[in-house]
């Protein structure tokens, strides 16, 4: 019967070492993993290296690492667990794997960079745990997650399943714009707010929700107007804006400020039956006035307030707007930039249409003047430009 | 040319609650002109008093924004859908 010597005796011959000065040589191309148990990856690890204890790495490791001619370091605290592991990624169908001698200890004794990684506490892990389990997540995601900021303009229909959902999902700052208290006629379809908030600022009414779902959320309130005197103080600093306004000067306004700032706009608009969301990324993808050069006259456009709204609608395209932010804040599959996703709910329908950069933009066009931000008249013109069209119209 | 053209929700009534109409011509204008034909009251909430597309009222071709294409002069063949995609802003 072979002991334990054996068994490493006969693991070694099958398998390739690196020493800890060879294998810094190889950090640019070769992917470290780290094999160890989670209270030794969380007392320090390589940088950039993929943590999967060695108990889960048959199970987990194609899904982190699909590629199976990746070239891959693998490292535990001393070199043994490595070597079964590395062994165990041979059988896999793994071509070039390599074990690192004498491990993180050495590496770290030889004066190697090492860091202390972010980690989450034992709560968070099981609260997040089902990110944790998704490959494109994980908890490198749910800490950027943790570290992100995202401001909601509106905490009304869209701005209500838009903050639940972010919130929940641990977007670790999420600041609130809105002027409004809460009456009974939203609670149709706001659902951040309830019967006894009547008659409270729905900033206020959107923490208390927000905090009793996820206290690791930072509910940030803003309870102004937003206009041309504050909008790029209120906007700075954040990563993703999702606009739910009911209205176009606003969405002009927003869409100005947001180039000017270079933060992506996570749109979504609803009328009756109907819904849109799109995502504009500056000068990456079209702008708001790109696809809209112009507001409809207000005959032509009339708010929910006037024509109504199914309450669900909202917290459909609510939601898209939370997933395109995620997705976003993650570096995830293809969010919404340049196209236009068109939402019908009586024929339970969704279409998408390009949306182009016009290169005759206004704001981000090639030869758009200046943005200004100012209080924009009916047609929500930018203030330059409509110097100018007053200039030749007259 | 046979050529269908979508009605966004808020000007069904103006077709009697139709989603689509199925209208003729060789060109975006034309089908538009058609619908406005069989269904008057179109006209005016998509063309301004020049007969250009009013510049809140988006018109794909398939997936494609006319604007960026030959305007109302683009051609359409049979079977083309034209989809009239107005300006929201409710919240």
């Amino acid at each position: 019967m072979p002991g334990f010597r054996d068994l490493l005796g006969a693991t070694k011959q099958r398998i390739r070492e690196i020493d800890p000065a060879s294998a810094e040589a190889r950090l640019s191309d070769a992917t470290f993993l780290d094999v160890r148990e989670q209270d030794e990856y969380e007392q320090g690890t390589i940088p950039d290296a993929l943590f999967i204890p060695r108990g889960h790495l048959e199970a987990q490791i194609e899904n982190r690492l699909p590629d199976k001619d990746q070239p891959i370091v693998v490292y535990c605290a001393g070199g043994v667990r490595s070597a079964f592991a590395a062994d165990t990624l041979q059988d896999l169908g793994y071509t070039d794997v390599q074990s690192m001698v004498g491990g993180f200890g050495r590496w770290k004794n030889e004066g190697r960079d090492w860091i202390t990684p972010a980690v989450l506490n034992p709560e968070q892990r099981n609260r997040y745990g089902r990110h944790l389990l998704l490959p494109e997540v994980g908890e490198a995601g749910q800490q950027r997650l943790l570290e992100s900021k995202v401001l909601l303009l509106g905490a009304g229909g869209l701005g209500s399943p838009a903050a639940l959902y972010l919130a929940a999902a641990g977007v670790g700052t999420l600041g609130i714009v809105d002027m409004d208290v809460v009456d009974a006629s939203n609670l149709q379809r706001q659902i951040l707010h309830n019967v006894d908030r009547i008659g409270e600022r729905k900033v206020d009414s959107a923490k208390k929700t927000l905090t009793e779902l996820n206290p690791d959320v930072d509910v940030v309130t803003y309870d102004v107007r937003l206009g041309a005197d504050n909008v790029l103080e209120v906007i700075d600093g954040y990563d993703v804006v999702v606009d739910g306004t009911d209205n176009f000067p606003t969405r002009y306004l927003l869409n100005d400020a947001s180039l000017l700032q270079r933060i992506p706009v996570v749109h979504g608009s609803i009328f009756r039956f109907e819904g849109q969301a799109t995502v504009f990324k500056p000068y990456e993808g079209p702008c708001y006035r790109c696809l809209l050069p112009e507001p409809p006259p207000p005959e032509l456009a009339p708010s929910c307030a006037e024509a109504g709204v199914l309450g669900v609608l909202p917290g459909i395209i609510g939601s898209i707007q939370a997933l395109e932010t995620i997705k976003l804040l993650l570096d995830l599959g293809d969010p919404l930039i340049g196209r236009l996703l068109a939402y019908d709910a009586l024929e339970e329908s969704f279409r998408t249409f390009k949306v182009r950069r016009d290169p005759a933009c206004p704001t981000c066009g090639a030869d758009a003047p200046p943005i200004v931000i100012a209080e924009y008249d009916d047609l929500c013109l930018p203030h330059a430009t409509l110097v100018d069209a007053g200039a030749s119209a007259h | 040319m046979a050529v269908t053209v979508r009605i966004p929700t808020q000007l069904r009534p103006l077709a009697g609650g139709a989603s689509e109409v199925a209208v003729n011509g060789t060109t975006v204008g034309e089908a538009l002109t058609a619908l406005d034909a069989a269904h008057p009251g179109f006209g005016e909430r998509l063309f301004d008093d020049r007969g250009g597309l009013r510049r809140f009222v988006n018109v794909f071709v398939a997936e494609e924004d006319i604007r960026f294409l030959d305007g109302v002069a683009t051609p359409v063949t049979d079977g083309t859908v034209v989809s009239v995609v107005p300006a929201v802003a409710g919240g």
